[in-house]
């Protein structure tokens, strides 16, 4: 096949821009990952926004039920947002110690991510059961059905990242630092600080807007 | 134990879905038992069930589409029947189960027909053509396939175990919520979409990858063939626009399991909701199944015409232009619900636009003809059949895209003739066209010509007699999804309708006989250069079908219809100098039966959640997630194809195509 075989660089440019960026060829496979894991996390955003779009509609059909400044509580949120921050930063930190090799910081940091992350969801858990105790259950009204989906939503996908977390750090327990597992790693953390982001958006959307009388 | 599972389930008072479950049950066990006793069940798992190359994986997509093209067509056989039939008189089905046929009919022919069949030819084509080695993420694509035959598995196993949804192809609320559809249809509808619809996504981010990021040097974006680009919009489609399909199934399913209320008639829930969330998926849909199909007629105008593609640059941005626009018309799917004259205006007026960059298609494609010489195989009437068909189907589907008319057309029969026009004529050909196009490349034969012209011709003439009554009976008023009907000037264009859809199926017919003529032939039917059609793009320059590793090297491209160009400078040169090239040691992906573990508890799962057998959920949860902790915990995830096997296997290609060569000199 004459594959390889080189000829006249005339067809690069049939328009005569002038210059032609060549392109280079297949990315490495670190890139890859991460490039398909950013498209994945897109998807992923556009599904909350879905949930997102439904609680912006339901918001107000409360059906005689309560509004979201009656049940908000907003301390409970504010160290629950604290908690998640506190614990993109520290999954930051486990990615800077997986990239200069060292597995003491890699556990520690992990293992501080992890303990910040069971402690946002055990405060939400305990929200969400305060609330279906008082009646005020996802069945209770739209309102509610919206509110508990989106920010349940939410909560299970840090519970799989906790999940996920875990296998990380028993992966780099027993693999070490191999290139596969490095970008396994890259891709947890792309994950986690963009839960963060989420987050953030259902703090201002929900607890902010809704928590104001 | 068995949650809602018990005896009653099985429809033992039915004949014709008992008859049909135990026809394929019988067909499914004797193929297994011939596989078995023949020996072939190593060979299968090894080569097949569990290979991560894209080329196998996207046979078995097309495989998979094709047995499910048939069980759409018995459903879509059986509703022309019933409709001949049912004036005065409830007809031969049951109301409940002709609900049924409709609904099954629908979802399989979009789910598990048009997409799986494009994104087949997608797997089995993008990285031969970008001339790469396979896709981004090889383990994931198996899943992702996986995933897909396990949505269309339970939709099978709902037609003897239960009842399938009878809510037509997008269950809408409140019709599908628990009050009006107590039964497992709808979760039967739910789940298996869920599942496929995981399975898309994947599929959908892998090919976005691979587009963007493994494109072999030189490949500039204007460089990339135009199937390329379309698979490109096409799953940038598919990652924006699934991600809203799973929330809504997920809502529903919330409302229907869990007594949430998003879509209900009480407590605030909000039904247009849903219907706004579907169709923001739906519709861009229709452009996920088309555009590739544009990249294949666009492929095969230019072969057939022996001309580069006329206007390349202005396609791909009428490609990409119908990728953005397709997003923002999804309203004009219900122009009745009463969003009022501005609104509709405004969604009337985008839907009409994007036939402006359908239109530059159009026309490109017949410029790309004009002054060609144009040889008529088989791929190439399926794409001239394309060029008539879908202008009409685009016609009237400008003229749905007006409100008013809409009003009088909308759930009408005329509805039902524009949109099998648009996605038979568009579609299907397409995949048909990119079928007969790339089979030689995939099995190093060619399919029989004449059974293929013959398959062409019935299935075109039948569609027409089939399609052009129901616009006629839709301007006469009658609705679509009738049981039976009182109406005698419907009766002649029903019966029309019936009899075009035998001549349907003397097409198909002759598909699988084109299929089995050519099997048989195949040693006659042979194509040992790897370009049996004297292409332009890279998937010809390797041998047919390809190693498994695709290129012996990264193809070098310097400029558009690389493997053109290489053709013409081969035959500048003389063929003077035959260089010594030197082989390197390829890295392969191993291959991993994780997808089809993953899909047999996916499997299994999903059927737990239609009955409710939640032990049986859990099982299926936990040993999905151990697949994939295994999956993960494996140490070598490549194997090594050493220098001198890729050598011997890229010299013995080279020979042969040399011999032909100096053959062809001797004539």
């Amino acid at each position: 096949m004459a594959m390889t075989a080189t000829y006249g660089h005339a067809h690069a440019d049939p328009h005569h821009i002038g210059r032609v960026l060549e392109h280079p060829g297949p990315a490495p496979k670190r890139i890859v990952t991460a490039y398909g894991f950013w498209v994945f996390l897109l998807s992923d955003i556009v599904m909350f926004s879905c949930f997102f779009a439904a609680y912006a509609v339901l918001v107000h059909q409360t059906a005689g039920g309560p509004k979201g400044s009656e049940i908000f509580e907003q301390k409970n949120v504010a160290i629950e947002t604290v908690c998640l921050l506190l614990s993109s930063f520290t999954c930051g930190m486990a990615s800077i110690a997986a990239d200069v090799r060292n597995r003491l910081w890699f556990y520690l940091c992990m293992a501080v991510t992890c303990v910040l992350g069971l402690a946002f969801l055990s405060i939400e858990f305990r929200e969400f059961a305060d609330l279906v105790s008082r009646g005020y259950g996802p069945s209770r009204s739209a309102f509610l059905t919206a509110f508990f989906s989106l920010v349940g939503c939410h909560g299970l996908h840090v519970s799989a990242g906790v999940l996920w977390l875990l296998t990380m750090m028993a992966q780099v327990f027993a693999k070490g630092f191999r290139a596969d597992i490095l970008r396994r790693q890259m891709c947890f953390a792309l994950f986690w600080h963009a839960l963060d982001i989420i987050w953030v958006a259902i703090f201002s959307v929900v607890y902010l807007l809704g928590g104001a009388p | 134990m068995f949650g809602k599972l018990d005896w009653s389930a099985i429809p033992f008072g039915q004949p014709i879905p008992l008859i049909a479950g135990a026809v394929v049950l019988v067909a499914i066990l004797g193929v297994l038992a011939w596989v078995v006793v023949k020996g072939h069940l190593p060979y299968l798992w090894h080569e097949w069930i569990t290979s991560v190359d894209h080329k196998r994986i996207g046979v078995m997509y097309v495989l998979l589409a094709s047995v499910m093209l048939l069980r759409g067509g018995s459903d879509a056989i059986m509703m022309r029947i019933q409709q001949a039939i049912a004036y005065q008189s409830q007809g031969y089905l049951p109301p409940e189960h002709y609900n049924q046929i409709f609904s099954a009919h629908g979802t399989i022919m979009i789910f598990f027909v048009a997409m799986p069949f494009v994104i087949g030819l997608m797997n089995l084509v993008v990285p031969l053509q970008l001339g790469v080695r396979d896709v981004a993420f090889p383990t994931l694509n198996s899943v992702g396939f996986w995933l897909t035959a396990t949505g269309a598995l339970l939709v099978n196993i709902s037609l003897v175990v239960g009842e399938f949804a009878r809510t037509g192809w997008l269950a809408f609320p409140p019709l599908s919520g628990l009050t009006y559809s107590p039964g497992v249809g709808v979760d039967y509808y739910a789940w298996s979409l869920q599942i496929s619809g995981v399975g898309t996504l994947v599929a959908g981010i892998n090919l976005v990858t691979t587009v963007l990021k493994l494109r072999t040097r030189g490949m500039n974006y204007l460089r990339m063939p135009m199937f390329c680009w379309t698979t490109l919009a096409s799953n940038l489609l598919i990652v924006a626009a699934f991600p809203i399909l799973t929330a809504t199934l997920a809502m529903l399913l919330l409302d229907r399991y869990l007594g949430f209320h998003f879509f209900t008639n009480e407590a605030g829930g909000n039904v247009m909701m849903f219907m706004n969330l579907i169709w923001a998926w739906g519709h861009p849909e229709v452009y996920i199944l088309v555009l590739p199909a544009f990249g294949i007629y666009s492929e095969v105008v230019s072969t057939f015409s022996h001309k580069p593609l006329f206007g390349y640059r202005s396609m791909v941005l009428a490609t990409m232009a119908i990728c953005v626009i397709s997003f923002m018309v999804w309203l004009h799917h219900f122009f009745t619900m009463g969003a009022g004259p501005d609104v509709n205006a405004i969604f009337g007026i985008a839907s009409m636009i994007i036939a402006v960059p359908t239109g530059v298609k159009i026309y490109n494609w017949l410029f790309t003809m004009y002054g060609g010489r144009i040889r008529f195989a088989t791929p190439m009437l399926w794409s001239i059949g394309f060029m008539v068909t879908f202008i009409i189907g685009g016609l009237t589907g400008v003229l749905v895209a007006v409100p008013p008319a809409d009003f009088l057309l909308h759930n009408s029969m005329f509805l039902v003739a524009h949109f099998h026009n648009v996605i038979i004529g568009g579609v299907l050909f397409g995949a048909f066209a990119g079928f007969e196009y790339w089979f030689p490349k995939a099995f190093g034969f060619r399919l029989d010509e004449r059974w293929g012209k013959a398959a062409f011709w019935f299935t075109f003439t039948g569609f027409y007699i089939t399609f052009m009554p129901l616009y006629i009976v839709g301007m006469l008023g009658m609705t679509r999804r009738m049981q039976h009907y009182d109406v005698a000037a419907w009766r002649p264009w029903m019966l029309v309708a019936a009899i075009g859809m035998a001549v349907l199926t003397v097409g198909v017919i002759c598909q699988v006989m084109q299929l089995v003529v050519s099997i048989r032939n195949r040693e006659a039917l042979r194509d040992r250069t790897g370009d049996p059609w004297d292409g332009r793009s890279l998937e010809w320059a390797t041998s047919s079908p390809p190693p498994v590793f695709n290129f012996a090297f990264h193809p070098d491209v310097r400029g558009e219809d690389a493997y053109w160009a290489m053709k013409q400078h081969a035959k500048e040169q003389q063929l003077a100098h035959h260089f010594e090239p030197e082989y390197e040691d390829i890295e392969m992906p191993r291959n991993s039966p994780t997808g089809f573990v993953c899909a047999f508890f996916a499997s299994v799962t999903g059927f737990a959640l239609i009955w409710h057998i939640w032990w049986m959920v859990i099982l299926g949860v936990l040993g999905a997630f151990a697949t994939f902790v295994v999956f993960a915990w494996r140490d070598h995830d490549e194997y090594v194809i050493p220098a001198a096997e890729v050598a011997r296997i890229d010299q013995a290609n080279i020979e042969e195509r040399r011999n032909l060569v100096s053959m062809a000199g001797a004539l």
